[in-house]
């Protein structure tokens, strides 16, 4: 008899008490976490204004590869402490990219060229090794990542210079052999994403509709698909919108590369009033019994208090001098609707299929092993284009380390956030990656305040880091767990 | 006049490794029937219906025998797949179910419904992997295959963990359904986790499913509803069929009889003056009120009294409890009632208390539990005695030279083939790897031996080694021996008395001389008296 | 030709290929001229000084949580006790009113205390493996970078006295402290039986400044300098290595020993015989994180040097991949496999750096090597013992 299906009856809609505390908690985590932010912060006597700007830098950089991690949860593979090979891939086209010389957008874009497929190709690896050692994948993972980085070290301290012949002194160590610890990048590849002007984008937005437009067309006129309306509605849309952006009033707001918050705030409150809505409204046409009308009302009434209160004039202040980066914040939206995306389609529902259950999947007639390996492929490139964005933001390579932290810390980032190993969300993963990196800008300096001594905090946001995974490796098997009918001991 | 049959398998024959355990086997079905497969364990039923869904297994081990017909023409089924392309479906015992997905997902698992995705060339690359899924026509075809079963009242958008196990199977029915082209369905003891209501809701089920004209093969050793529901049933037994019979035509006594009947040799000679004084005023193990929750053989208040010196037996159906009743005693699975031994409550909450009253085990599970592969012949044999009464060992540590002594004379007492005692006991063959095992419990020198299927997976030869063995150690030192099995053929041969065990608790405690029906009629929990016999 | 076949089998052939590897290696070094006594010598002082670390390995692996990468627990504890120790020492003069004995007395202090608390330690990470079943590892892993990483925060704050310990300037406790005016080299270093050694005195005990401490010649077997060639055999440190291997063989051949080995092969077929096997469990993590914390003072009293933070970050990982190494498998371990499994890889180590500063002048070499042979062997046997088998 199938043991997994349980026979107590759930039903969450029994009581408001009984509602608050499950909702409490099963976000354990990310409450204490908020609590501990809190502390750390009133104690650490920071500026409000500069700890939330630095916040909001940190998720353009590092939001993104927190959001690769989703993909090998879907499947089942739990938390890919394997992205550091994504990071890996990233890090030598980077490498290559610069001491080729190559700058700006132009060189970024040469990097993605080179790092996608090497990242594609190491996936696939991971993804066959993880194909061999089914229930362990994290510990393997953990184990690659480590490999890979020596690997790594084998070719950046040894055959590059040594084998691989490179001479260049801005990157290569005195001696002829192996590259330098840190790598400025400068005049090259800085900041070459952040700096990519919303007319930019909307050009690359038009460029984009219209190829896809043109190739519609082509099927057309193949007689192998009819191009309908709404296609060349889409195209005209899109060619509005641009001819507007010749608009002088409107065109010089655009030759910025960064959106104020005071304009970005209300865009993104009216984003989830209108999918709250959307979904009442929705759910009004064919009801759905898992459908929880009060939860999309709280999150309406949210963000319109929200709205209100960006008015207060010491917040408003506090909004008008953030400024976000256009461009990765879109990317992450983008890898946001990406990662809901994949789950509407065929290999998203197997993704979730294998990961609930690899037999019924298999009975199925669902490719596991593939579907294992394509999840792994896809988590691996998204993790590489994150260390592109991360790198190009911080603007030092530290050739050795860089990507072994990436891998703990957005790791823990997502846990942080209330993720766990078997199912984590976009808005998790957002919400983590603010509450960490909030965690580890107030750390030092409240350890400083507690302690008198910076090193504290450092030490402790490290702590914190390796603690959280720990702890909710430790909850997952904890529950996942069956007592074994047996007898309690004498 | 031919009768115009759905599905025909014709002498059908498989071997496992030089083990037949399927020979000439015929089974016939007519399209829109209920026809029931009967037997015992062992009997070839799953064998069977691994061959009609082409499973690996088969293919992998040499394949099979014989034709497999559909609507008269011959088929080659490579695979599951293949067999769900020829329309034959099957209801698992095992529920192939995601609990954390909707009923709509469940019933599509696979064969989701989808349209190309928007953006053009993908399809070309990606094959079917991007489309996009369709719910809403998904559910609507949900809705209406669970309607197609009367099913209206499971919502397909709720999620399945949380529903009861009857509905989790009528889930399971209605996605096979859905497939398109289902003319055949199996059913694989369907009723066994159900509940009387449930279970009759389910053969209301298939009453309407056959009436619609799609076949059904109900497997199950439940005579009463082979007679409610089965328009037709095919018996088999020890791999050979036995009979193929129309319910109208037949009644549940001859079914019994034919399900059990065999020759019953008497593998021990029984000539021999028993010096055995049996009484009921010595008792040596009393269960009262006695449950065990082991997951698949629960134990559901029993009572039973087994007498000093008495060799008694436990027989019965798989699933049905009687490998739970040691397993408890033993003290692996949370038990209730009481075990009385010599009079005496066992204390069952501490762990290994059953071994310091002189009690010893052979588990059936000779692998998982009866032995350490990966450590000698000598380690496996002294573990019990060491462990609960400190034998082998010299100030604390093992000692080496008294455990090897006893080992070699383990060795010759049971005629264990192996090269030493160093031999690892994962590399012996199944026949002396039982006989460690019994070493091991001998060594403890109990009172009261339990062994649970002490000759399976033994040949011919070493079987009746065995048997006589323990009935010499009956007869010699006056152990109380349990037999627990599912082979009646030896439960008959040496017992004095038998159990059977249905649902849990004892049908009927008979003679090894009783007559099979009587046997046949308690394995599927009725009594002759029920049936008007 | 069998026979040789079934040699390569039962040696394994990731063992074969490594072996001879060291062996190439060693020919190598001979080839370049490097001096064969050091050289031995180095072998010989590496393997035992790593022993007992992966000693620690086989009570884990036997009790059937796996391998032990949360190892990292003991050996925090046996820093701690180190710590404390010489703290105590410095703190109430031992050096000053015991001379040469202080020495010994501090390095027992050290065993003791870090017995004591990673018997309890590891008791409780026990218990915390207990509910885990299945994913120890992971688990483990992770537990044990947190110990260290919340070790890390307990040295900066501590405020110790004994100028070894601390930063000159500044408040906590440095990354590696001598334990030159400690217990270093008593079990492994002729040095200190040969020439006295200058030890600080706590002001608050006495203004002389330091003292002057010469171990008794009639210990000088402990650490033996053959015919003062540089060839050295340190005895002392072999015989502790050799006792620990010793009760951890008698241990294993006891009731208790033999339950436990049973306990990590077949949970049921245990628990069938009136074993608890979570105790067993509890009891095997315990012994393994004592061994892991006195392998660290071993360890450390070979090295000269106490290295606190991050540095044993990685100590379980070469542990693990010592022991597999010698032949081990996630689910059995034999005390042979340690002395063969330490011997290879820390041998492997010992050469490469002097062969690779002759051949190529890259010092990270041994390092990366190291990450790549370690990371490689375990992901290896991972993925032969794993392949659908999951608790």
């Amino acid at each position: 008899m199938n043991k997994k299906i349980a026979n107590t009856v759930t039903n969450p809609h029994n009581n408001f008490s009984e509602r608050i505390k499950t909702l409490l908690f099963d976000n354990k985590v990310m409450i204490v976490f908020a609590f501990l932010c809190f502390g750390a912060f009133m104690v650490s006597g920071m500026q409000l204004e500069a700890v939330v700007g630095e916040v909001f830098t940190r998720i353009a950089r590092n939001g993104f590869t927190v959001l690769s991690l989703l993909i090998p949860v879907f499947a089942g593979m739990g938390l890919n402490f394997g992205i550091v090979i994504g990071a890996i891939a990233a890090q030598i086209s980077v490498f290559a990219v610069v001491y080729w010389r190559f700058t700006g957008l132009g060189g970024m874009m040469l990097a993605v060229l080179l790092a996608t497929p090497m990242a594609l190709l190491f996936g696939y690896l991971v993804g066959k090794l993880f194909n061999k050692m089914k229930g362990a994948e994290m510990i393997a993972g953990l184990i690659m990542g480590y490999f890979a980085d020596g690997l790594y070290q084998l070719l950046f301290l040894v055959l590059i210079g040594g084998v691989i012949p490179a001479t260049d002194p801005r990157y290569i160590i005195d001696g002829g052999m192996g590259v330098k610890n840190a790598i400025d990048l400068t005049g090259s590849l800085k900041y070459s994403i952040d700096r990519v002007r919303i007319i930019d984008l909307a050009l690359g937005l038009l460029i984009l509709v219209a190829v896809i437009t043109v190739v519609k067309l082509i099927l057309h006129l193949q007689k192998r698909r009819r191009i309908k309306t709404k296609d060349l509605i889409i195209f005209a849309i899109a060619v509005i919108f641009y001819a507007l952006t010749y608009v002088p009033a409107i065109e010089k707001h655009l030759f910025a590369d960064r959106i104020n918050l005071v304009v970005a705030l209300p865009l993104f409150l009216l984003f989830v009033i209108a999918r709250n809505v959307l979904a009442i409204y929705k759910n009004s046409k064919k009801p759905e019994p898992n459908f929880n009308r009060s939860r999309n009302i709280f999150f309406i009434a949210l963000s319109i208090v929200a709205y209100i209160l960006s008015y207060v004039p010491s917040l408003e202040s506090l909004v008008m001098s953030i400024d976000l980066p256009v461009l990765p914040y879109v990317l992450i939206t983008g890898l946001c609707a990406f990662n809901n995306g994949l789950l509407n389609t065929r290999l998203g529902q197997n993704m979730r299929t294998v990961g609930q259950s690899q037999t019924v999947a298999a009975a199925s007639g669902i490719n596991v092993d593939r579907t294992r390996v394509i999840a792994m492929m896809l988590s691996t490139v998204l993790a590489c284009w994150g260390q592109l964005i991360y790198l190009q933001n911080i603007g030092t390579f530290s050739t050795y380390g860089a990507h072994l932290q990436i891998g703990q810390f957005a790791v823990a980032a997502l846990l942080v956030g209330g993720a766990s190993v078997s199912k984590a969300t976009n808005k998790q993963a957002l919400i983590g990656v603010t509450l960490f990196h909030l965690l580890f800008i107030i750390a030092p300096q409240a350890g400083n305040q507690l302690f008198g001594d910076a090193q504290v905090g450092e030490y402790f946001r490290v702590f914190v880091s390796y603690g959280v995974i720990a702890l909710s490796l430790a909850m997952h098997a904890w529950q996942r767990k069956k007592p074994l009918e047996e007898i309690s001991a004498d | 006049m031919e009768t115009e049959y759905l599905l025909s398998m014709n002498d059908i024959s498989k071997e496992y490794f030089g083990n037949q355990v399927l020979k000439n086997v015929n089974l016939q079905v007519k399209a829109g029937e209920i026809h029931a497969l009967m037997g015992e364990n062992g009997a070839g039923k799953s064998t069977l219906m691994n061959v009609l869904f082409g499973m690996p297994v088969i293919h992998n081990t040499g394949g099979f025998e014989g034709q497999v017909q559909l609507d008269g023409k011959d088929i080659a089924i490579a695979d599951p797949h293949d067999a769900m392309n020829y329309g034959i479906g099957m209801v698992h015992q095992e529920f192939m179910l995601i609990p954390d997905f909707t009923v709509t997902e469940n019933i599509k698992v696979g064969r989701e419904t989808g349209r190309p995705s928007l953006v053009p060339v993908l399809d070309k690359v990606f094959g079917k992997d991007l489309d996009h899924m369709l719910w809403d026509e998904m559910a609507a075809d949900s809705r209406r295959s669970l309607d197609s079963i009367g099913m209206m009242n499971i919502e397909e958008y709720a999620k399945v963990a949380g529903m009861p196990i009857g509905y989790q199977q009528f889930v399971e029915i209605a996605r096979e359904i859905d497939k398109t082209g289902i003319k055949l369905l199996v059913f694989d003891e369907p009723t066994a986790v159900l509940t009387e209501s449930e279970a009759d809701r389910l053969l209301e089920i298939m009453r309407l499913i056959s009436s619609r004209g799609i076949a059904i093969i109900f497997i199950t050793h439940r005579l009463d509803e082979v007679m409610q529901v089965a328009d037709s049933m095919t018996i088999l037994r020890d791999g050979e069929f036995v009979a193929r019979k129309e319910v109208a035509e037949t009644n549940l006594v001859e079914i019994a009889q034919l399900m059990i009947g065999r020759q019953v040799d008497k593998l021990v000679d029984d000539s021999e003056h028993d010096p055995r004084k049996l009484s009921d005023d010595k008792i040596a193990l009393e269960l009262v009120n006695y449950y065990v929750n082991m997951p698949g053989e629960k134990v559901i208040n029993m009572n039973v009294k087994i007498r000093e010196g008495e060799i008694f037996g436990f027989g019965g159906l798989a699933g049905q409890g009687k490998i739970g009743i040691h397993n408890g005693i033993q003290g692996l699975f949370e038990t209730r009632g009481d075990v009385l031994i010599h009079g005496e409550k066992l204390d069952l909450s501490k762990r290994g208390e059953a071994l310091r009253k002189d009690i010893a085990f052979v588990s059936e599970d000779r692998r998982g539990v009866g032995l350490l592969l990966g450590e000698s012949i000598e380690r496996n044999i002294i573990f019990s005695a060491m462990q609960v009464k400190n034998e082998f060992l010299k100030h604390g540590l093992l000692d080496r030279k008294a455990s090897l002594k006893h080992t070699r004379e383990m060795i010759e007492l049971l005629d264990i083939r192996t090269t030493g005692p160093q031999q690892t006991a994962g590399s012996l063959s199944g026949g002396n790897q039982q006989k460690v095992c019994l070493a091991r419990a001998l060594t403890l020198k109990p009172n009261i031996l339990i062994v649970a299927e002490p000759t399976r997976g033994i040949d011919i030869g070493a079987k009746k080694l065995v048997l006589e063995y323990l009935t010499k150690l009956n007869r010699e030192q006056g152990t109380t021996i349990i037999v627990i099995s599912s082979e009646l053929v030896e439960l008959r041969s040496i017992c004095d008395r038998i159990a059977i065990v249905a649902k849990g608790a004892i049908a009927a405690i008979l003679d090894p001389e009783a007559p099979d029906a009587d046997y046949g009629l308690a394995m599927s929990g009725l009594k002759r008296e029920d049936v008007g016999a | 030709m069998t026979g040789l076949k079934n040699f390569v089998e039962k040696a394994g052939l990731p063992r074969l290929i490594i072996g001879s590897f060291f062996v190439v290696l060693i020919i190598v070094a001979l080839a370049l001229g490097l001096n064969p006594q050091f050289l031995f010598s180095d072998i010989i002082r590496r393997w035992m000084m790593y022993s007992i670390l992966v000693l620690a390995m086989v009570p884990g692996v036997q009790c059937g949580i796996g391998l032990n990468f949360g190892i990292s627990l003991g050996v925090v504890s046996g820093l701690l006790g180190a710590v404390i120790a010489m703290e105590v020492s410095f703190v109430n003069g031992w050096f000053y009113h015991f001379g040469a004995g202080a020495a010994w007395l501090t390095l027992l202090l050290a065993l003791a205390i870090s017995i004591v608390v990673s018997a309890l330690v590891g008791a409780a990470y026990g218990m915390l493996l207990n509910r885990v079943k299945g994913s120890e590892m992971t688990v483990s892993t992770y537990v044990g970078f947190s110990s260290i990483a919340l070790m890390n925060i307990v040295w900066i704050m501590l405020r110790f006295k004994n100028g070894q310990l601390k930063w000159p300037i500044g408040s906590g406790l440095r990354n590696t402290a001598s334990l030159q005016e400690s217990f270093g080299g008593l079990l492994s270093d002729p040095a200190v039986y040969q020439a006295p050694r200058s030890i600080t005195v706590y002001e608050g005990i006495s203004d002389i400044g330091s003292v002057s401490v010469q171990q008794p010649k009639s210990l000088g077997f402990l650490a033996i300098d053959v015919n003062n060639s540089g060839f050295v055999i340190p005895l002392g440190l072999i015989l502790v290595f050799a006792l620990c291997c010793l009760i951890v063989w008698l241990f294993f051949r006891s009731k208790a020993g033999i339950a436990l080995s049973a306990a990590g092969e077949n949970e049921l077929f245990t628990l069938s015989n009136g074993i608890n096997v979570d105790r067993m469990r509890i009891f095997g993590t315990s012994i393994s994180t004592v061994l892991g914390a006195i392998g660290i003072i071993m360890y450390a009293q070979t090295y000269g040097f106490l290295q606190l933070y991050n540095a044993p970050l990685m100590m379980g990982f070469t542990a693990v991949a010592s022991v597999l190494l010698g032949g081990a498998t996630v689910t059995r371990a034999k005390i042979y496999n340690v002395i063969i499994g330490t011997l290879l890889f820390q041998g492997i180590l010992t050469v490469a750096l002097p062969v690779a500063n002759e051949l190529v002048n890259v010092s990270a070499l041994p390092e990366v090597t190291r990450m790549i042979i370690s990371n490689g062997i375990i992901l290896y046997a991972l993925s032969k013992t794993r392949g659908g088998n999951q608790r």
